[in-house]
């Protein structure tokens, strides 16, 4: 993967995806309030927080599943603020939705099948997803239903990836699977994204986001408290971020703006 | 005999409620309307063939070539403009926008068509030759209409299990916001599985137009009343669910009108009660999904 292992960010070029002073309601509640930052080609940047913080909501809107308040969401330098998600998936902005969201009363192949069908020119075929997980070419013609909570997770993954997407954008990866099952798929990234793939991830699960990430960002009640590389924060800021626990000096790596 | 006679001609004519019924189950499993105006459309296509039959001359049996894409193509402009403006609001507001839709069209075929019935195909051997097995009569008409239907469910099955766009049709009425995420735009799914429908609903007034009379009435008295019924016999949502369905209601009427010809319609209705207080699920349920 991509991502220097410490130190600075690698700024360069056009942001692959930009999000910009987003903020975001639902009915009366205030879920992401000005919100900004950028992804860079070829990172893996890590959206962390409690429950609750505004993590979801964030990806959703960037998939185009939620309308802004104000705010806006650039992909590759073009705002897609007013485009319909299906639109945003067809120009390379892929989600693997929080808790798979497979069609349950389609086999897994049809799971594939659908997930190829507006997809764009790139290295993922519905071959290459059965070599990458061997176990589900067996198992092609069972209902999606049927998997486990793991399988149908790594269905989730191959039905995006078959998009050929330019963005990755995975939301709690670990949501209701068990440990040794959440160490699997996060095992299984790097080899995924070997191909350079830009990939924006919701995790709740810190240690998991901080070993897969190269870049890392915690929102606390729908705010960002602390932006950085995984070796420039420290455990206590992390906690400190991720709780909002009184006293919490701001990391220095903490974005201009973050907080009012 | 007259027994055996009954179930036969009830069998036969489940065919034709099986038609009526497929487009019906396959908007409310898709799009989760319920169309009440489904039996008025029907009865549109039925005045649609006798106008393209009066007018270009073509082979009343033929007629469905034009009459199926224009009624296929009436569901998908109607999809995508006032049932999806319904269904944007509310799935009560597809009711009252597809109930809107039933008076018009029947005040509208009043106006302009009067109270006449009209029949579609009236002097063809077809519609009034029979063959007798025995000494049962069976007409030729029902046979046909029940080979349609069985084709069409088949054709159904096809188009919705191989088909690019029926896998689509299925993604989305499982889940539309994980089908938008692998850039299908539902809202044309939608208009697609309407357009399906549509042509169903075209081919099941057609029939209707063959095998009784058609009047601007029909639609509501008749076609929607037993194509519900034919959909919760045999299971929303299940294909051939519409074809058994179809079947257990024309054998219940036709065993009725053994008993008394006045009973006939009552004991349809009488089996529906009876499968909605006992099996709700419908006699093929499909699964947990409801």
């Amino acid at each position: 993967m991509s991502g220097p292992p410490n130190g600075e960010r690698p700024e360069r070029g056009t942001p692959l995806v930009e999000v910009h002073d987003l903020v975001v309601h639902h009915g009366q509640l205030r879920a992401l309030d000005g919100i900004s930052f950028r992804v860079f080609p070829g990172e893996v940047y890590a959206i962390i927080g409690a429950n609750g913080a505004g993590k979801s909501t964030l990806l959703r809107t960037i998939a185009g599943l939620h309308s802004p308040t104000s705010g806006s969401v650039l992909f590759d330098g073009t705002d897609v603020t007013g485009l319909r998600p299906e639109r945003r998936a067809r120009q390379g902005i892929a989600m693997v939705p929080e808790g798979r969201r497979l069609f349950g009363s389609l086999s897994v192949e049809e799971n594939l099948q659908v997930g190829a069908a507006f997809a764009r020119e790139g290295p993922w075929t519905i071959e290459r997803v059965y070599e990458t997980f061997d176990w589900m070419r067996a198992r092609r013609n069972q209902s999606a239903a049927q998997l486990s909570g793991g399988e149908q997770q790594t269905v989730a993954i191959g039905r995006a990836l078959l998009a050929n997407p330019r963005v990755l954008l995975l939301d709690e990866l670990s949501l209701g699977l068990a440990p040794v099952v959440v160490q699997r798929i996060y095992g299984m990234l790097p080899q995924i994204l070997a191909a350079g793939l830009t990939v924006l991830l919701v995790e709740q699960d810190v240690s998991q986001a901080l070993r897969v990430a190269s870049h890392i960002h915690c929102l606390l009640e729908g705010r960002t408290t602390l932006e950085g590389t995984p070796a420039s924060v420290s455990a206590d800021q992390v906690e400190a971020a991720y709780f909002g626990l009184a006293g919490a000096a701001p990391s220095s790596a903490a974005p201009e703006g973050s907080e009012p | 005999m007259s027994w055996v006679n009954a179930i036969i001609q009830g069998v036969l004519v489940g065919g034709l409620y099986a038609l009526f019924a497929c487009g019906l189950s396959l908007m409310f499993g898709v799009m989760k309307v319920v169309n009440l105006a489904h039996g008025d459309l029907a009865v549109v296509a039925g005045y649609v063939a006798i106008g393209v039959i009066t007018v270009t001359h073509i082979p009343v049996l033929w007629s469905f070539l034009i009459v199926v894409p224009v009624m296929a193509v009436l569901g998908y402009v109607l999809q995508r403009t006032i049932l999806q403006g319904a269904l944007d609001r509310s799935v009560l507001a597809t009711l009252m926008v597809t109930f809107g839709l039933s008076v018009v069209i029947e005040n509208g075929l009043l106006q302009f068509f009067t109270a006449n019935t009209r029949g579609i195909g009236t002097g063809l051997a077809l519609v009034t030759g029979s063959f007798s097995i025995g000494q049962i009569q069976i007409g030729y008409l029902p046979v046909a209409i029940f080979v349609i239907a069985v084709v069409v469910l088949l054709g159904l099955q096809y188009f919705l299990s191989a088909t690019r766009y029926g896998r689509l049709i299925r993604a989305v009425a499982d889940d539309k916001e994980a089908a938008q995420l692998a850039g299908a735009d539902y809202r044309h799914v939608f208009g697609i599985a309407a357009a399906v429908a549509f042509g169903t609903v075209a081919l099941g007034g057609i029939a209707y137009g063959m095998y009784a009379q058609l009047a601007p009435t029909t639609g509501t008295d008749t076609i929607l009343l037993f194509a519900f019924a034919a959909v919760v016999i045999g299971g929303l949502g299940s294909l051939w669910g519409t074809l058994l369905g179809g079947v257990v209601l024309g054998v219940a009427q036709q065993i009725g009108a053994q008993i008394s010809i006045s009973d006939e319609t009552l004991a349809g209705f009488i089996v529906f009660l009876a499968v909605l207080a006992l099996r709700p699920q419908g006699l093929i349920s499909r699964g947990a999904q409801s």
